[in-house]
C-alpha cells in the first residue's frame, strides 16, 4: 500500500455485491472497469472474499489490495468494496444505507427468498444508492422514497384465474401433505 | 408463505432461487409479450427482471438478440407503471454497450427527464447520459443545465453525477456548465452539495488558483455534508502537497479544525490526511493521533480497523508518537476481528520495547493461522524489521518463522518468510545453523520451484562452511531424487559446491554426481557431467573459477556477442573478455517496509541500464568499432539544479576509449538551441577525438550530445583526469507560446563544472560469492602490498565506505558491514579492470587515532596492480 494520498474524487465505491450463504452471486456491480474486467476474475474475487468472510462476522476485511466492508443477514451477505486508501467509514455508510433500505423495503425480512421475490426492487435500490461508483444517496429514507417500490405481499391480486386456481391447488396439496 | 411457492421451485427441488434455472433463450422467447396490447405490467416487469438478472450473472447476449429484446422493451414506455418504467431505465443502462442503436430511446428519455413526474426525472437523466455521446450531448445541453439547478434534489444530483461521468468523454461541453454547478453547490441538500463540489473540482483541477479559491469559499460558507467535508480535506491536502505549503497555511488549519467535526467520518479523514502528510512534525501529529486513540475503543469494527491501520502507518515514521496509544493497542490484540488484532500487534512491535517482543510473538502465533495472507505478509515484514532492530531476539523470531513456514499459505507469503530467514542468516552468523535447518525442512515439502531453487543456492553457498556440512547432503540429494528438473539442476550445483570445498566429502559427492549423470533431463545431466569433470581435477583454481564464482557477464550481452560470432565465422576462438560484464547486483536490503504491497504486476526481466546504453551508443555511426561497452557511470550533474540549462554527464568506458554522454535540458521557453556540443579540455594526455552534437534542443525536451575521447596508450597508469567543459550552441529566440523560432540565431556558450574521471570509472563491480577461492585462483604472481594511514577518517565504517566508493569495486562476503565494537576489520573487494583483468583487493583496517590500512592487491595484470596502489596513495 503506497502511502500516496488519494486523488480527490467522487468515485468511492469499486464494487458492491450480494451473495447467498453458498457464496453464489445474487447481484453484483463493478464500477471500475480496470478492476476485474472479466466475469471469471469477478467470480474468483467473490469466492475468495466469501471464503475469507462468511465464518466470522467481522464487518471489515482487507483482501487482494481492497478494503471490503460487509454484513450478513440470515442467509445473505452484503459487500461493499473500495480501494485500500479509501475512507473505511464512507464505505460503511454505503453498506449501512444499502442494508437499511432493503430492510425497509422487504419489511425486515432480509433473507434470500424475499430478496429474490423482490429482485426488481433490489436492482432499483442499488441503482439509487450508487451511480457508476459515485455515492448518489446515503440516507435509506430518501432511497425508499425515490424507489417508491411496494414489496409484494398480495401477489394474488393481479394474477390470472388459472394462476389462482393453480395456487389454490398447491395450497390444498400442501395442507393435505402436512 | 405456501402461496409463494410456484411450480418451478418445486421442480428445482431447492426451492430457494426462482432465477436459478433460467435459460437465456426461454427468457428472450418470453420477452415477445412486450409486443402484446394491452401491456401486462406485472409479467413484463418479471421478464425484465429476469433479463437484468441474467446479465448480472454474466450471461453473454449476442448483439442481434440483445438488440431485438431492446427494441421490444422500448414499447413498454407506453405503460405508466412506475416500477416497470424504472426497470426500463435500468435495462437501457445495462444494454447500452451490448445492443445496437440504443439512441432511439433518446426522445422518450428526454420527455421523461423534462416531464412532471419527479420520480422519473432523475433516473431518466442518468439513463440518457449513459447512452449519449459527444455529438448528441450538444442537443441535450440545455436540459442538462436546467436539471443541474433544478430544485428537486434527486434531479440535480443525477444531473451532476452524470455530468461528472461525461467529463472524461466531453470535457469541453461539460466545462460550460460550471456556473450551474456553482449554483447547485449552495443547495440545501447535502448530497447535491457533495456532487456539485466533486464536479467543480474535476472541472478545475488543472487550475490550482481556481481550486484554492473554491476551497476558500467553501471552508468559509461551511458545508453540511460529511462527504463533502471529506472531499474538501482531500483537495486541501493535495494542494498542500503540491505547493509544499507550510503547516501554518490556512489549508492546514482547515484540516486540523475538521478533527473537531461531529461526524466520525470527517474526523477520521482529517486525521488520516495529517498522518499522510510528508514532513509532519510530532507536534502536528499529536492531535491526529489522539483522535485515532479514541477510535481504538469504538464499538464499531470498521472504525477500530481504520484507526489502528492509520496508527500502524504513523508507527513506521514516528514510532514515538504512537507510544501514547500502546495501552489501547494492547486491548486490541485480542480483538475478534483478526485484521485489527494483527495490525495492533505489528504496530506494537514497532513501538514497543525489546522486553515485550516475546509476549507479542506468543500472542500473534495463537491466531496467525486465521488471518489472510495479506496480513501474514505484514507480520513477516514486521518481524524482519524487528530482527534488524533487536538482533539478539533472533532465536525467538526464527522459531516463529519456522512455525509459520509449516502452515498453509500462498507463494507471496512463503517467499516473504524465506526472504526474512535468509536475511537473518546473513545478518547473524550464530543463527546460521538453525536457519539452514529450517530451510532444509521446508524444501522437503515445497511446491514452489522458485523458492526451492533459491534455498538450494543458499545451502550451496553457506552449507560447506558450517562445522558439519555432511548433514545437508541428504536434504540436497533428496531433491535430486524427488523434484522437477529446475530443482534437480539447482541441487546438483549445490552438491558440487560441497564437493569443491570439503575434501573429505569429495568422494561421496562424486558418487552422487555419477548418479545424477543418469538423469532424464538434459540440463541436470549436463551440469552433473561438467561438475564431475571439474571436481575430478582436484585443482583449487578450477574449482574457484567454475564452481564457486560463476560467469559474471551480462546474459543479454553474451547472447548478442555469440550471435555476432556465429554471423561472422572466423578462425579465432570466441573470447569471453569481449562480452560486457553484468552490472553488479544490488545487494542492498530494502529497509523501508511497505506492508500489503499489492504487487499485481509480474516482475519483468528488464534489460539492465547498461544494456540499454550499449544499444543507444551502437546506433551512432561515429562510435563503431570501439568494442563492447565496459562500464557506464552514474549520472554526474554539471550544473546547479535551478539554472537555465541543466546538464548531466554519464561516462561510458570502453577498452581504449571513453564516451561522455551529456544529457542536456533547456529550461527557457523562449529559446531554441541548435547544434549543441560540450567542448572538453583535458588536463592529462587524453585526446578528444570527436564531438557528436545534439542537432536541436527545444524547451524542456532533453537531448544528448556526445564526446569521444581516447585514453592514453603509452601510459597505462594515467587513469584519472580532469576535464574543463564548455557547452557551445546556436541560440534562436522563439515565441514562448507557439514555440515558433526566429530566423536568425547567434552563437553562445555556457561554462559547466569540471568533470572528473577517476579510477572507479575503469573498474566494473563483480561479485565473487566465494572470495577466498577467487583469491587463490588469481595467485600471488602480481601481488603488491602497501600500508597507508588515513588520518582524516574517524571510524571504520567511514573508512570502508570511502574505499568502496573510491575504487568502485564490489564488496564481497558482506565485508562492507563492520561489526560493532571492533577495532579492526578486513574488507574484501572484487572487480574487473578495463580490458578484462580481474582485480581483487584485501584491505586490513585498524582503528587507532585515525585508521591504518594495509592494502593487498592481486590481479592478472601487473599494470592494474600499480594503477590501484598509485591511486589509493
Amino acid at each position: 500500500m503506497d502511502s500516496a494520498a488519494l486523488e480527490p474524487s467522487l468515485y468511492t465505491v469499486k464494487a458492491v455485491f450480494i451473495l447467498d450463504n453458498d457464496g453464489n452471486r445474487l447481484l453484483s456491480k463493478y464500477y471500475d472497469p480496470e478492476l476485474y474486467p472479466s466475469m471469471k476474475e469477478q467470480k474468483n474475487f467473490e469466492t475468495n472474499v466469501f471464503n475469507k468472510t462468511h465464518k466470522a462476522d467481522n464487518e471489515i476485511a482487507f483482501l487482494e489490495g481492497m478494503t471490503i466492508v460487509y454484513k450478513s443477514s440470515i442467509d445473505l451477505f452484503f459487500y461493499v468494496v473500495g480501494s485500500a486508501q479509501e475512507n473505511e467509514l464512507m464505505l460503511m455508510a454505503v453498506l449501512n444505507c444499502l442494508f437499511e433500505s432493503l430492510s425497509q423495503m422487504l419489511r425486515k425480512n432480509v433473507e434470500k427468498r424475499t430478496l429474490l421475490d423482490n429482485m426488481d426492487g433490489v436492482f432499483l435500490v442499488v441503482d439509487e444508492i450508487i451511480d457508476g461508483g459515485v455515492i448518489l444517496e446515503s440516507d435509506p429514507q430518501q432511497v425508499i422514497e425515490k424507489v417508491n417500490y411496494r414489496a409484494d405481499d398480495n401477489p394474488l391480486s393481479e394474477q390470472s384465474v388459472a394462476q389462482v386456481l393453480q395456487s389454490a391447488k398447491e395450497q390444498i396439496k400442501w395442507s393435505i401433505l402436512k | 408463505m405456501i402461496k409463494k411457492f410456484d411450480k418451478k421451485d418445486e421442480e428445482s427441488g431447492s426451492g430457494s432461487n426462482p432465477f436459478q434455472h433460467l435459460e437465456k433463450s426461454a427468457v428472450l422467447q418470453e420477452a415477445r409479450i412486450f409486443n402484446e396490447t394491452p401491456i401486462n405490467p406485472r409479467r413484463c416487469l418479471h421478464i425484465l427482471t429476469k433479463i437484468i438478472y441474467l446479465l448480472n450473472q454474466g450471461e453473454h447476449f449476442g448483439t442481434t438478440e440483445a438488440t431485438e429484446a431492446f427494441f421490444a422493451m422500448t414499447r413498454l414506455f407506453q405503460s405508466n407503471d412506475q416500477t416497470l418504467r424504472r426497470m426500463c431505465y435500468l435495462t437501457i443502462k445495462e444494454m447500452a454497450n451490448i445492443s445496437e442503436d440504443v439512441i432511439i430511446v433518446t426522445s422518450s428519455l428526454t420527455k421523461d427527464m423534462t416531464g412532471k413526474e419527479d420520480v422519473y426525472r432523475g433516473p431518466a437523466i442518468r439513463a440518457l447520459c449513459r447512452i449519449t455521446d459527444t455529438t448528441m450531448l450538444q442537443a441535450i445541453e440545455r436540459y442538462m443545465k436546467q436539471a443541474i439547478v433544478d430544485k428537486v434534489p434527486s434531479v440535480s444530483s443525477s444531473a451532476l453525477v452524470s455530468s461528472l461521468h461525461m467529463v472524461k468523454m466531453s470535457f469541453d461541453v461539460v466545462k460550460r456548465w460550471v456556473n450551474e454547478a456553482q449554483e447547485a453547490a449552495s443547495s440545501d441538500n447535502i448530497m447535491v452539495q457533495y456532487h456539485a463540489l466533486g464536479l467543480l473540482y474535476h472541472l478545475r483541477k488543472n487550475d490550482r488558483l481556481a481550486v484554492t479559491k473554491m476551497l476558500n469559499k467553501f471552508t468559509k460558507s461551511g458545508l453540511k455534508s460529511p462527504f463533502a467535508y471529506c472531499m474538501m480535506i482531500r483537495i486541501a491536502s493535495k494542494l498542500l502537497e503540491e505547493t509544499e505549503g507550510g503547516h501554518d497555511s490556512p489549508l492546514f488549519d482547515f484540516i486540523e479544525s475538521c478533527l473537531r467535526n461531529k461526524h466520525e467520518m470527517v474526523v477520521y479523514e482529517a486525521a488520516s490526511a495529517i498522518v499522510h502528510m510528508p514532513k509532519c512534525t510530532a507536534r502536528e501529529l499529536a492531535p491526529a493521533v489522539s483522535v485515532l486513540q479514541l477510535f481504538c475503543s469504538s464499538p464499531k469494527a470498521a472504525l477500530r480497523y481504520a484507526a489502528v491501520r492509520t496508527l500502524n502507518k504513523v508507527a513506521m515514521k514516528h514510532p514515538s508518537a504512537v507510544t501514547a496509544c500502546n495501552l489501547d493497542l494492547e486491548n486490541l490484540i485480542t480483538d475478534s476481528n483478526r485484521s485489527i488484532a494483527t495490525l495492533a500487534i505489528t504496530t506494537l512491535l514497532k513501538t514497543g520495547s525489546e522486553s515485550s517482543v516475546d509476549r507479542l510473538m506468543k500472542q500473534i502465533s495463537s491466531f496467525v493461522s486465521e488471518i489472510s495472507d495479506e496480513f501474514k505478509v505484514v507480520v513477516v515484514q514486521a518481524i524482519s524489521a524487528l530482527c534488524q532492530k533487536y538482533p539478539r531476539k533472533h532465536s525467538v523470531m526464527m522459531n516463529f518463522l519456522s512455525n509459520m513456514l509449516r502452515d498453509d499459505g500462498g507463494f507471496e507469503y512463503k517467499r516473504a518468510i524465506v526472504d526474512c530467514i535468509i536475511s537473518i542468516i546473513e545478518e547473524n552468523p550464530e543463527s546460521k545453523e538453525t536457519g539452514l535447518a529450517h530451510l532444509c525442512e521446508f524444501i522437503e515439502d515445497c511446491e514452489h520451484t522458485v523458492l526451492a531453487t533459491k534455498i538450494l543456492h543458499m545451502l550451496g553457498k553457506e552449507g560447506p562452511r558450517t562445522p558439519t556440512p555432511s548433514k545437508y547432503i541428504r536434504f540436497i540429494f533428496n531433491r535430486v531424487v524427488l523434484e522437477s528438473e529446475a530443482v534437480r539442476a539447482a541441487a546438483v550445483s549445490a552438491l558440487a559446491k560441497f564437493g569443491a570445498q570439503n575434501d573429505d566429502l569429495l568422494p561421496s559427492v562424486l558418487v552422487l554426481m555419477q548418479r545424477c549423470m543418469m538423469d532424464s533431463d538434459d540440463e541436470v545431466r549436463d551440469r552433473a557431467t561438467f561438475y564431475m569433470n571439474v571436481l575430478q581435477q582436484k585443482q583449487k583454481a578450477l574449482n574457484a573459477a567454475y564452481i564457486f564464482n560463476g560467469l559474471s557477464v551480462s546474459v543479454p550481452g553474451l547472447e548478442k556477442s555469440l550471435h555476432q560470432y556465429t554471423l561472422e565465422p572466423s578462425e579465432k576462438p570466441f573470447d569471453m573478455k569481449t562480452v560486457p560484464l553484468a552490472t553488479a547486483p544490488i545487494t542492498e536490503q530494502k529497509t523501508e517496509i511497505a506492508p500489503m504491497a499489492t504487487s499485481k504486476l509480474p516482475e519483468k526481466l528488464a534489460p539492465s541500464r547498461q544494456d540499454i546504453y550499449q544499444e543507444q551508443l551502437a546506433a551512432i555511426p561515429e562510435f563503431q568499432g570501439l568494442g563492447p561497452l565496459f562500464k557506464s557511470s552514474e549520472p554526474v550533474q554539471l550544473t546547479e539544479a535551478e539554472t537555465e540549462y541543466v546538464v548531466r554527464c554519464i561516462k561510458h568506458t570502453f577498452a581504449n576509449h571513453m564516451i561522455f554522454q551529456f544529457d542536456c535540458t533547456n529550461t527557457l521557453n523562449d529559446q531554441l538551441l541548435q547544434r549543441v556540443l560540450v567542448q572538453m579540455e583535458p588536463s592529462e594526455s587524453y585526446e578528444v577525438l570527436h564531438y557528436v552534437p545534439a542537432p536541436s534542443l527545444p524547451y524542456s525536451q532533453p537531448s544528448s550530445c556526445y564526446s569521444l575521447v581516447r585514453l592514453p596508450e603509452d601510459d597505462p597508469t594515467a587513469v584519472s583526469c580532469t576535464f574543463s567543459c564548455t557547452m557551445k550552441y546556436l541560440v534562436r529566440d522563439c515565441d514562448p507560446n507557439t514555440g515558433e523560432p526566429d530566423d536568425d540565431g547567434y552563437n553562445d556558450e555556457y561554462v559547466l563544472e569540471d568533470l572528473e574521471v577517476t579510477v572507479a570509472d575503469h573498474i566494473q563491480k563483480v561479485l565473487k560469492p566465494n572470495f577466498g577461492a577467487a583469491w587463490e585462483e588469481i595467485g600471488d604472481e602480481f601481488e603488491k602490498e602497501e600500508t597507508f594511514a588515513l588520518a582524516t577518517v574517524r571510524t571504520l565504517d567511514e573508512a570502508v565506505n570511502n574505499i568502496i566508493s573510491f575504487l568502485g569495486m564490489q564488496p564481497c562476503e558482506r565485508s562492507d558491514k563492520v561489526p560493532e565494537n571492533k577495532n579492526s576489520h578486513v574488507l574484501f573487494l572484487a572487480g574487473v579492470f578495463r580490458g578484462g583483468h580481474d582485480v581483487l583487493v584485501r584491505a586490513r583496517l585498524a582503528l587507532a587515532d585515525g585508521v591504518t590500512m594495509q592494502v593487498t592487491v592481486r590481479s592478472t595484470d601487473e599494470n592494474v596492480v600499480d594503477v590501484i596502489l598509485a591511486s589509493v596513495g
